[in-house]
C-alpha cells in the first residue's frame, strides 16, 4: 500500500488485486478516448457515456438491463442453466478452468443474461451479452439462454431486445458453437412468422458468430454510436488483403453508411427510441416519455 | 519427397516409387518380377490401411485439404444428369466460391447448392479459394427459394476454408447474408440434405450447412474455426494448429459420436482422391438413400424435426 492509498478512508478503498472490471472500484478513472478525469458516480448516471466526448464506455450485462429496463420490473429466465465442457477441451489452460475463473471475475454463471421484465410498461424480454465473460462469446448456454427467451416471446407474444457484445462463437465449445448461430437463427425465424418483433442493439463490440447470426437478424438493427460491428476481425481482414483498412470501417457509423443497420442511437436514447418503435410495430400510441 | 503423398504417407510413397521402379525393370527383363511386384502392392495396401486406421485429427485436416481432392464440380458431374448452373444474385454480381444450379439425380429434378475451389492457379483465384462473399450466400438463398416455390429438395455440398474475410465482403453484409441462410434454411419448406465433402470452415460452411440430414465424408473436417486461427488465438501459435484440431474434434468420427453429425461417408482406402468414381458412387449412394428418408416424411413433420434438433444442440447442466 502507498502513502496514498493510506488516505483513502477504508470504506472506499480498492483492493488493488487487479481485477479486471470496467468500471473499478476507484473514485475517479479516465475516459480512454478524450482523457478526462471522470466522476465515477457521474459517470454512472450518464450511463457510462463519458460526459465530454459521449464516448460510449463496455458496460456490464446487468448494469446494461438495470438502465434499459424500468426499476424492479424483471425476473430472469434460464439463468440457472451451466455451461459444460463436453469435449474436456484444454490449450494452455482447461476450458474448466477458463469457466471457474470467469465465473468468479464477473459474478456470472456464462456471458449472455436474460430477463423478462417491462419498458415504460410494456412487458418484454431483454437480454444483454457479459463481455468479460470470455469476450462474450457464445457456447451452449449462450445460445440456450437466447432460444429460452424467444420461447416466452412467443409464448406470451411479446417482444424481444437483445444487446449484442460478444467476440463471436466459443472455441472451447467447438462445432456446438457453430450450431448455436443455427439455434438461435431458427428461433428468431419462428417469432418473425408470428410477426413478434425482434429488436437488435448492436454495441461495441459484436463480431464473428454472434453478428452472423441473430444479432442481424433483428427485425430493426440499432447500433451504438463507434461500435465495432463485423463479421471477420480487422487484424484477419489486414493479413488476408494486405491493405490498410479504410478509415472507421467496420465502425457503427461504417455499417450504418453501407445499410447494415436500421439507426445509431445513443445509449441515453435507447430506451425512449426502443419504447416508441415496439408502440409504432404494435400499433399502439405512444409511451408515455 | 513425392508431392501426391503427405507427410505422414512418405512410407507408401516409398513403396510405390519401389513398384514403379520393379516394373520399369519388369518391361526389359526376363526375370519374372510380378510376383515381387504383387507382394509389395499388398504391402503397399496393408501399409496403407494401417497408417489409415490411426489417423490424427490433423493428418485428416490435411487430407481435407489435399490438393488433389475432388471439389464440388467433380462430383456433379459424376453424380447428376442436365445439370444448369444458375448464376448470379441478382443485386450485385455471381460469385464463383459458390455454384449453384438444377439438375437430375437419378431423373427425380433436385437443386444443388456447393462450395466450389480451384485446382490451377487461375481458378483458384477465381474461385477465391472458395471462400464466398456475401453475393454467394445470396445467391445460393435465391436458389434455396426457388427450390422451394418449385417443391424440390436441395442438395448441398460443403467444401469451404471460411466466408472470405475481405473489405468489400464487410461492406456488403458478409454477417448478414450467412445469418439470414441461417434464418431461412431452418424453416425452408422443401428437404434439404447437406454433406461436408472437403473442409467445413465456421460460418461460412454453416451458411449452406442447416438441413434435415447432416453428412460427412470420412476425411473432411468441421470447425468453428481453423486449427490454425484456434491454435493463433488459444496457444498465440499457429504452428500448434494439429494440438487445435485435436481439441476441436473436427474428424468426422468425434463429430458423429457427439450426436453433431447424423451420417460419416466412407472414403476409398487413402481417400477420396485415390479413386473419385467409387466416392462419387458412394456419396451418390447416400444422398439417393438421404433423399428417400426426408422426402417420405410430411412436410409439417419434416420441419418440425429440423427445428427440433437445431435446438437439440449444445450441452448444458440444469
Amino acid at each position: 500500500m502507498n502513502w496514498f492509498q493510506k488516505l483513502i478512508p477504508s470504506r472506499i478503498q480498492t483492493d488493488g488485486s487487479g481485477k479486471k472490471q470496467q468500471v473499478p472500484e476507484g473514485l475517479w478513472l479516465k475516459c480512454p478516448v478524450c482523457n478526462a478525469m471522470l466522476y465515477r458516480a457521474e459517470l454512472e448516471r450518464n450511463l457510462d457515456v463519458c460526459p465530454k466526448c459521449s464516448h460510449h464506455m463496455r458496460i456490464r450485462a446487468r448494469a446494461r438491463l438495470d438502465q434499459f429496463l424500468d426499476p424492479d420490473s424483471g425476473s430472469e429466465i434460464a439463468g440457472d442453466i451451466q455451461p459444460v465442457d463436453t469435449l474436456k477441451f484444454k490449450d494452455s489452460k482447461k476450458y474448466r478452468d477458463r469457466l471457474v475463473q470467469a465465473q468468479k471475475a464477473t459474478g456470472e454463471s456464462d456471458a449472455l443474461i436474460v430477463y423478462e421484465g417491462r419498458l415504460k410498461g410494456s412487458p418484454l424480454v431483454a437480454a444483454a451479452f457479459e463481455f468479460e465473460f470470455m469476450g462474450g462469446s457464445m457456447g451452449a448456454v449462450v445460445g440456450e439462454r437466447f432460444v429460452r427467451g424467444a420461447r416466452v416471446c412467443l409464448e406470451r407474444r411479446i417482444p424481444l431486445v437483445c444487446f449484442s457484445a460478444s467476440g463471436g462463437a466459443r472455441m472451447q465449445e467447438a462445432l456446438f458453437s457453430l450450431m448455436q448461430m443455427a439455434k438461435t437463427s431458427a428461433a428468431l425465424k419462428r417469432m418473425s412468422d408470428e410477426g413478434i418483433p425482434f429488436i437488435s442493439v448492436l454495441t461495441d463490440p459484436t463480431m464473428g458468430g454472434v453478428s452472423a447470426s441473430f444479432a442481424m437478424l433483428g427485425d430493426v438493427i440499432i447500433a451504438e454510436p463507434k461500435a465495432l460491428i463485423g463479421f471477420a476481425g480487422p487484424r484477419v481482414i489486414e493479413q488476408t488483403v494486405r491493405q490498410t483498412l479504410p478509415e472507421g470501417f467496420q465502425r457503427a457509423e461504417f455499417l450504418l453508411e453501407h445499410g447494415a443497420v436500421d439507426m445509431i442511437v445513443d445509449r441515453r436514447d435507447l430506451r425512449d427510441t426502443v419504447a416508441g418503435l415496439l408502440a409504432m410495430l404494435a400499433n399502439q400510441p405512444a409511451p408515455a416519455a | 519427397m513425392n508431392m501426391n503423398f503427405l507427410d505422414f504417407e512418405q512410407p507408401i510413397a516409398e513403396l510405390e516409387a519401389k513398384i514403379e521402379e520393379l516394373r520399369f525393370v519388369g518391361d526389359d527383363s526376363e526375370v519374372n518380377i510380378s510376383e515381387e511386384i504383387t507382394r509389395l502392392q499388398d504391402k503397399s495396401r496393408a501399409l496403407t490401411k494401417q497408417i489409415f486406421s490411426n489417423l490424427t485429427a490433423w493428418q485428416v485436416a490435411q487430407l481435407a485439404r489435399h490438393p488433389h481432392r475432388p471439389y464440388s464440380l467433380d462430383y456433379i458431374q459424376r453424380i447428376f444428369t442436365d445439370f444448369q448452373e444458375l448464376h448470379g444474385d441478382r443485386a450485385y454480381r455471381d460469385d464463383p466460391a459458390i455454384v449453384c444450379g438444377l439438375a437430375r439425380l437419378d431423373g427425380r429434378s433436385v437443386a444443388v447448392i456447393a462450395h466450389q475451389k480451384g485446382r490451377d492457379t487461375k481458378e483458384k483465384l477465381k474461385r477465391n479459394f472458395g471462400m464466398p462473399k456475401p453475393e454467394g450466400y445470396r445467391k445460393a438463398l435465391r436458389v434455396m427459394k426457388l427450390a422451394e416455390r418449385f417443391s424440390l429438395p436441395i442438395i448441398t455440398l460443403i467444401d469451404t476454408p471460411g466466408a472470405y474475410p475481405g473489405i468489400g465482403a464487410e461492406e456488403r453484409g458478409q454477417s448478414e447474408a450467412i445469418a439470414r441462410n441461417l434464418f431461412e434454411m431452418s424453416n425452408l419448406r422443401t428437404p434439404l440434405v447437406c454433406t461436408v465433402i472437403g473442409e467445413g470452415g465456421s460460418g461460412g460452411a454453416l451458411a449452406i450447412g442447416v438441413g434435415d440430414r447432416m453428412m460427412m465424408m470420412q476425411y473432411a473436417i468441421y470447425s468453428v474455426i481453423s486449427p490454425e486461427g484456434c491454435a493463433s488465438i488459444l496457444w498465440k501459435s499457429a504452428e500448434k494448429a494439429a494440438d487445435a484440431a485435436h481439441a476441436m474434434g473436427i474428424t468426422s468420427t468425434r463429430l458423429h459420436s457427439l450426436g453433431l453429425i447424423d451420417e460419416v461417408i466412407d472414403e476409398p482406402l487413402g481417400g477420396a482422391h485415390r479413386d473419385p468414381e467409387a466416392m462419387a458412387e458412394s456419396l451418390k449412394a447416400m444422398l439417393t438413400a438421404s433423399l428417400d428418408q426426408v422426402e417420405h416424411m410430411p412436410l409439417d413433420e419434416l420441419l418440425a424435426a429440423r427445428y427440433e434438433k437445431l435446438m437439440s444442440f449444445g450441452n448444458f447442466k440444469e
